[in-house]
């Protein structure tokens, strides 16, 4: 029998911080390799259509960013969560919220027309997805109400109530039974920031926006000192004076607000109106740009490039080659796993112990001993 | 009195699933880990599950495979988190993740086709006694599997030497460690344990609940069966209570939906999330309870010294 054993390093290699999410995006393609394999496709076309068409051209990289946008958005969030030991896993439900809440301007007075009306939009949608977020703070708060399942409860509830809406009250009286919304009138759609070139919009720069502000504040302000000493030691963080109730109302606010950014955004940007599904899976495979961005925004910023990606490549490999979607969701899948796999060696190295290794001879007396 | 019958039927085979995967799940957090999988295990269960028994026409093959499934899939958490020590909960929400897509994509091929059905338990005569005799000798092989593995693992757990061991790796891996028991190596057992039992809840939905191949067909119930092990304080009798409560909370949405009460459907639907919320902040509020009975070393990697 082979076994693992870890060895605690002094210190945090520097060098595996950096290396790690390289390593574990090498291993998801080998991975990925004989996945195709195991399809009957032949890897290196497969890759050639996942990684290296959907971006072979200008409008295309548009595409991207729109997908990427959503997806930094909510990761620079979660990740501040993540940093406080706080496990905000619903924003697929804040998202969805702040579609909604974003959505109520254009859809129950679509004459209001002007130019106040996308930045209402754009802050109703973040009180959206705040509010919402702020359910499992309170729960866990107030009750001590274990925050992962109630986040992840409400995303359920969150999808039931959008499709209630688009199928009842919010239905487009002449969209032919559709459910869907009316289309959003000319000053509630995000604009794009090269009509031209392709239909990217100003959600990623609200993305990029989000990540450098999240960057700073966690790395040259008190606050995000503060999320980092209540995360990695809550009695240091008390002897400090910081209050970790109220840690978790920030954190979950922050994220439902960016969240519920990236929902509206996504709506009046990409979409241009209500339907009953507008994401597809944002909230969760943002969870996964959190991880692959090592929860540094800057990180976040280049993982939710490669994340989008993903989405493309799935879209590519299935309209190309015939293979399901699905293809893009085991990817992610399998990166987050690789990437958490690859974080041990920033703290541990990792040893490979066989029967015959000689430096263990005198283990099995030891274990007599005991 | 046949319209009762039926609902207590089909409120069992609601709760089974729910009440399988919870179990697994009990014994795992008893050791000490977090195991977030739970929904990604039911789904590859579920998909191995159909697909084996769809492949060979036996719902037992299938029923076999799905624990079978179930397992290699936990043991891919469980040498991420026993023996390379990441984050057990960011683990256990990949290894949802994963499972939801690999499930997806695996069953793409099975979508829309007839699935083979486990056949219900029927002994001649017993099982037509009016009502009693459905309620307990008539319903589907995986209700007494059910019932049997609760008993067992209250057995386990409470009256066996192992069970204490267990018990008492979940409450502090440092004591357990230093008196020399294999702490990794214990939590290796009832992590597969977990998995097998997560495995057989899906291979139920798939096989009895409704035996077709439907993606996302799991719709929460890993993450309804994780909530219940804290709504039961760890204790699996009460388990077993709560996975009839959500038993009959699923099918009682369902049936009002079916009999038309002016109501949207979607709100109806969202009743059992709503009552696992619910019924989390209503258990949640007794600190004192939920103290007590919480493995003290839960969700703590841990990296034995030499």
């Amino acid at each position: 029998m082979m076994r693992l054993e870890l060895v605690k390093r002094p210190q945090r290699s520097a060098l595996f911080s950096v290396l790690s999410p390289f390593i574990a995006f090498a291993l998801t393609m080998i991975a990925g390799a004989i996945m195709f394999a195991l399809l009957g496709v032949n890897p290196l076309n497969a890759f050639n259509v996942y990684f290296v068409q959907p971006i072979s051209e200008v409008w295309q990289l548009h595409e991207l960013a729109i997908k990427a946008a959503p997806l930094i958005l909510i990761a620079v969030g979660l990740s501040v969560c993540y940093k406080a030991n706080i496990w905000n896993i619903g924003a697929e439900g804040q998202f969805i919220l702040g579609g909604i809440f974003g959505s109520i301007i254009p859809v129950l007075f679509p004459d209001f027309e002007g130019p106040l009306v996308l930045p209402l939009m754009l802050l109703l949608g973040m009180v959206g997805g705040a509010l919402y977020a702020a359910i499992p703070a309170l729960l866990k708060t107030r009750f001590s109400t274990n925050e992962i399942l109630t986040s992840l409860m409400l995303v359920y509830v969150a999808q039931l109530f959008l499709d209630w809406l688009v199928r009842g009250p919010w239905r487009d009286p002449q969209g032919h039974g559709f459910p869907q919304t009316i289309q959003f009138g000319d000053s509630a759609v995000l604009p794009e920031l090269m009509p031209d070139a392709g239909r990217a919009n100003w959600g990623f720069v609200f993305a990029l926006v989000a990540a450098i502000a999240i960057w700073l504040m966690m790395s040259r302000m008190l606050k995000g000192f503060e999320v980092r000493v209540l995360g990695s030691s809550p009695r240091a963080g008390r002897f400090a004076g910081f209050g970790f109730n109220k840690m978790v109302f920030f954190t979950f606010l922050l994220s439902g607000a960016l969240a519920g950014l990236a929902g509206i955004s996504e709506v009046s940007g990409a979409i241009g109106q209500l339907q009953p599904v507008i994401s597809p899976g944002y909230g969760f495979t943002a969870i996964i740009v959190a991880f692959l961005g090592r929860l540094n925004p800057l990180g976040i910023a280049a993982a939710g490039l490669v994340l989008a990606l993903t989405y493309l490549g799935g879209e590519a490999v299935q309209s190309a080659l015939g293979i399901s979607d699905k293809v893009a969701r085991v990817f992610q899948g399998m990166l987050l796993f690789f990437v958490l796999g690859c974080d041990t060696l920033i703290h541990y190295r990792i040893r490979l112990i066989g029967f015959a290794a000689p430096q263990l001879e005198a283990a099995p007396k030891l274990e007599e001993a005991r | 009195m046949d319209i009762t019958v039926n609902i207590l039927l089909t409120i069992a085979t609601a709760a089974t699933p729910l009440l399988i995967a919870a179990i697994g799940e009990l014994v795992v957090e008893r050791s000490g880990v977090l195991n977030l999988g739970v929904e990604g295990m039911m789904i590859m269960g579920a998909v191995g599950g159909f697909g084996a028994g769809y492949l060979t026409g036996s719902p037992w093959i299938g029923l076999l495979a799905a624990i079978v499934v179930g397992a290699l899939f936990s043991l891919l958490f469980a040498v991420m988190t026993l023996s390379l020590a990441t984050n057990q909960v960011a683990t256990g929400l990949s290894l949802t993740l994963l499972g939801l897509g690999l499930s997806g994509m695996i069953g793409t091929s099975f979508v829309g086709q007839p699935g083979v059905r486990l056949p219900n338990l029927d002994i001649p005569g017993l099982s037509s006694i009016p009502v009693v005799g459905k309620l307990i000798f008539g319903q589907d092989p995986l209700f007494y599997v059910s019932i049997a593995l609760t008993a067992a693992v209250m057995w386990f757990l409470f009256r066996t030497r192992t069970g204490l061991t267990l018990r008492s790796i979940g409450d502090s891996h440092a004591s357990a460690h230093a008196l020399g028991i294999k702490v990794i190596h214990y939590r290796y057992l009832a992590v597969i344990f977990g998995g097998a039992c997560a495995g057989l809840a899906g291979g139920h939905l798939s096989l009895v609940y409704t035996p077709q191949w439907v993606e996302n067909m799991s719709a929460g119930r890993g993450w309804i069966a994780l909530a219940l092990v804290v709504f039961a304080s760890w204790r699996p009798w009460r388990v077993l209570a709560g996975a009839y409560i959500f038993g009959a909370v699923w099918i009682g949405q369902l049936h009002a939906q079916a009999f038309g009460i002016p109501v949207p459907s979607q709100f109806l639907s969202s009743l059992p999330y709503l009552a696992t919320i619910v019924v989390l902040v209503l258990i949640s509020r007794n600190k004192r309870l939920t103290m007590m009975n919480t493995p003290a070393s839960l969700g703590q990697p841990f990296v034995p010294d030499r």
